[in-house]
């Protein structure tokens, strides 16, 4: 099996994710930029489930692709209300939790 | 439940025994202090609602009360008859509810400590064990100590609990016409319940922390009854003097208990264990004799023996139906009763048998004529009645000192009945001219009160032993107890002891005289009061003639051995075979034979002293009256007018030894004058001088380290931890931007670096 390309992929929509996270101001690219990192996890946790033989890691991200369904229901409320609040979703704009 | 029944076959074995099938009513004796006890709270809170103010509550309480004593009385003599001491085999146990198999039951040797003498009595039937019923329930366990309440039910507690329901039944009756109208009549039922209760709790006591408590409750009913009327400052201070009197003693009472607790009851409070215990010769004398001699104290104050007896005349200022109740027939009896209860303690400590002197026996005979002395000057009907009963108490402490313990038991028995009688009718005569004063306010009352003055009499004759009313056989017995009547062969008894013989037919004598006075000076002459006497109601008679009739009677139930031949003989000492108690926690006491030769010398000392009494008041002085046409009440020429030696004996008893100023004057005057003030002096000067300096260099001591410790320190220390904190916080506080994706990319930053230093860790 060819497990080093499946983490290859891994590791490079990861980096795609984090890079989306850090740099984007828009809350709704930095959502998907999240949702990018989750699966580039969940690639792994099947490649390596395929890999072992056991069925453990292809449950494993199912249960993590619910998760971020549920997660990306609550990350889209607070972009709306964000956005209704302030007619804006650019991230750099929210820092009410200055020191 | 426990039933501990006594046996005593042997002394190798634990002197408690094992019977089954009792009587209900024996086992359920609690029902009857229980019954005055739900009147008293009856009465309390719904009496003044009442039809009758609540005292056909009390009334009817207490006769039911009454009713359960008679059949609890009939079920104790059937027990005391048909019960057989089991097999040897099983002659020790103690069964729990009868319910338990022979294979749980606990062994005897466990239990006490098994030397010690073989209990055995004189006679054939006596060695038949008695056997008490014991049921308790732990009420609360505290320090490994099992707190009891529970019931001992055996002869001497079934007669107490006959005795006091029907005194108590009469006093109730006798009271819904005496105190009729009176400002707090249903207080007084309410009061009259709850004491009938506390004597009942106290004679059923199974331990004698119970016995304290009961104890103390009657002494506060006694407190209350007697200042009944306490808006007249001398029935208050009566009443005050009463209580405080018999906290005198029941620190004795304390003492004594606590040394049983740890020495004969080895932990524990219950009776039967003390008693067998010291019974079986396991407990150091020593001991015994300090707890003998505290109880004593107790038995001083509360049963009115001389020295503490002050209180017990005085507190003839409460309502009659209360000095008949309380004290002549049941609560001054609370002393004799403990010492009866406890009498091994006694018995052992003392070392009655086969001495010739005791504490006890010393009290009880100063006591008797003593107080038989000073009824002579008293004026008043029931002081004289008052001394006479402490007089009578003397003859019981006395009775108990000498081993006579059957003749105590039996004495106080028949002088519930005459006493009681005496004082209703004291009430009786002074309802009828509203005084107490025989010397001012009475005199000829037996024209108009025919039926007070025959119960008076009766119960007078009664009092001074006169043949065959209930006085003359316990009285008899007593003095033919003390053993110390060598004519005609001995009397056997526990010990010689001939001065308190000596002392018991004086008192004979003397009560035979001051009783033949008061029936002069009451009944005889002419009147001296106001108005015109009448004769009370039935409801006062009616108790009158029931006492008179056991004044008559009771003595009978107890003949002396050899008394009655043939086959009628069972009938001698019946109140003794049902009485004594014979079992292992009882000590081996002899019984003495009845003597004739001194029944018919101490028969003969008291028609001595009546005769004397009445050639002085009868002949003498009703002739100078008739010469004189005056109403007296002493000759004017008689031996106090004549002999300086008498004047100043006289002048002794009337201020009654003086025992009053020595204790108001000198000891309370000394201790509220000299003492008090050198106290407040120490108090002013040493002790406050002490308190004010150690304050003073307290204060010094506080402010040096409020100075140089607390402030530069301690302080300090704390200032600069928040310092410290604070301008961390400001250096941390930059980092804080409020830009999530700064913090993103600290946190991935971080990751990073974590991971590669992972990496290297691993790879080394």
């Amino acid at each position: 099996m060819l497990l080093n390309q499946f983490l290859l992929l891994a590791a490079v929509l990861f980096c795609i994710g984090v890079y989306g996270v850090l740099v984007r101001r828009n809350g709704m690219l930095v959502l998907m930029s999240i949702e990018i990192i989750l699966n580039a996890v969940n690639i792994n946790l099947v490649a390596f489930g395929a890999l072992t033989d056991n069925v453990g890691g292809e449950v494993f991200a199912l249960f993590a692709i619910a998760v971020a369904a549920a997660e990306v229901g609550i990350g889209l409320a607070i972009v709306l209300l964000m956005y209704r609040n302030r007619r804006s979703i650019d991230l750099s704009e929210a820092d009410l939790l200055k020191g | 439940m426990n039933f501990l029944l006594l046996a005593a076959e042997n002394a190798t074995q634990l002197p408690l025994a094992v019977s089954n099938g009792t009587n209900w009513f024996l086992e359920h004796a609690w029902i009857v202090p229980l019954l005055p006890a739900v009147s008293f709270v009856i009465i309390l809170f719904f009496g003044k609602r009442m039809p009758r103010k609540g005292a056909e509550v009390g009334v009817a309480a207490v006769a039911l009360a009454f009713v359960f004593a008679v059949l609890t009385g009939v079920a104790w003599i059937n027990h005391r008859d048909n019960y057989t001491p089991p097999a040897a085999s099983e002659s020790a146990l103690v069964i729990d509810g009868g319910e338990i198999a022979p294979d749980q039951v606990v062994p005897a040797a466990e239990e006490a400590p098994t030397k010690g003498e073989v209990v055995t009595e004189g006679g054939g039937e006596a060695e038949q064990p008695t056997v008490a019923i014991h049921k308790s329930t732990t009420w609360l366990r505290n320090g490994g100590v099992a707190f009891d309440a529970g019931i001992l039910v055996d002869g001497l507690s079934v007669l107490m609990l006959f005795m006091v329901t029907l005194v108590s039944l009469l006093v109730h009756i006798y009271s819904t016409d005496y105190v009729a109208g009176d400002r707090r009549y249903t207080h007084f039922f309410a009061f009259l319940s709850l004491f009938t209760a506390a004597m009942l709790f106290f004679v059923l006591s199974d331990n004698i922390l119970q016995m304290i408590v009961g104890w103390e409750l009657v002494g506060v009913c006694s407190f209350v009854l007697i200042g009944h009327w306490w808006e007249e400052k001398a029935n208050s201070d009566a009443a005050m003097k009463a209580f405080i009197t018999n906290r005198v003693g029941d620190i004795g009472l304390l003492v004594g208990v606590i040394i049983l607790f740890f020495t004969a009851g080895n932990g524990s409070f219950d009776i039967l264990t003390i008693n067998s215990n010291i019974v079986s010769g396991g407990v150091s004398h020593t001991a015994l004799i300090v707890a003998a001699m505290s109880l004593t104290a107790a038995v001083m104050s509360k049963s009115g023996q001389f020295v503490l007896h002050t209180w017990l005349p005085d507190a003839m200022a409460g309502p009659t139906p209360v000095s008949a109740l309380i004290h002549a027939a049941t609560m001054v009896v609370a002393g004799i009763y403990m010492v009866a209860r406890l009498y091994p303690v006694f018995f052992e400590g003392m070392q009655i048998g086969g001495s010739s002197i005791n504490l006890l026996a010393v009290v009880g005979a100063v006591t008797l004529v003593l107080a038989g002395l000073v009824a002579f000057v008293q004026s008043d009907i029931k002081k004289v009645l008052a001394y006479s009963t402490i007089s009578q108490l003397g003859y019981m402490v006395m009775a108990l000192g000498v081993g006579a313990w059957t003749a105590a038991i039996f004495h106080l028995f028949t002088h519930a009945f005459f006493k009681a009688c005496l004082f209703l009718g004291a009430g009786s005569t002074s309802h009828a001219v509203h005084s107490f004063d025989m010397k001012k306010d009475m005199g000829g009352l037996r024209r108009w009160m025919p039926h007070t003055y025959l119960t008076f009499v009766v119960a007078s004759l009664a009092l001074a032993g006169i043949f065959p009313l209930a006085g003359f056989w316990s009285k008899d017995e007593i003095l033919s107890g003390t053993g110390g009547w060598g004519l005609f062969g001995g009397t056997g008894g526990n010990g010689a002891y001939t001065f308190m013989l000596a002392m018991g037919i004086l008192g004979a004598a003397l009560t035979g005289a001051y009783m033949t006075r008061v029936i002069y000076l009451t009944f005889h002459g002419e009147f001296r009061g106001h108005g015109t006497p009448h004769e009370s109601g039935r409801l006062i008679l009616v108790p009158l003639y029931v006492l008179a009739g056991f004044a008559l009677l009771a003595g009978l139930i107890n003949l002396p051995v050899g008394f009655i031949t043939g086959n009628n003989s069972s009938w001698q000492e019946r109140f003794g075979h049902y009485v004594q108690p014979v079992a292992g926690y009882f000590p081996d006491i002899a019984q003495a034979t009845p003597s004739y030769s001194l029944a018919i010398v101490s028969s003969f000392v008291a028609f001595a002293g009546i005769g004397y009494a009445f050639w002085y008041y009868f002949v003498k002085l009703d002739r100078l009256a008739r010469a004189t046409g005056e109403s007296l009440t002493e000759l004017p020429d008689g031996l106090v007018a004549n002999s300086a030696v008498a004047r100043a004996g006289h002048t002794l008893l009337v201020q009654k030894y003086y025992l009053d100023h020595l204790y108001t004057d000198i000891i309370v005057g000394t201790t509220k004058g000299v003492i008090a003030r050198a106290a407040n002096w120490t108090n002013q000067n040493v002790i406050d001088g002490a308190v004010n300096l150690a304050g003073r260099w307290s204060v010094k001591v506080g402010r040096f380290t409020y100075d140089r410790i607390d402030q530069p320190l301690v302080d300090g220390l704390a200032n600069a931890t928040g310092r410290a904190s604070n301008s961390l916080g400001d250096g941390f506080r930059v980092v804080q931007t409020g830009k999530v994706q700064q913090y993103a990319a600290l946190l991935f930053a971080a990751a990073a670096l974590l991971g590669g230093a992972l990496v290297v860790v691993l790879s080394l």
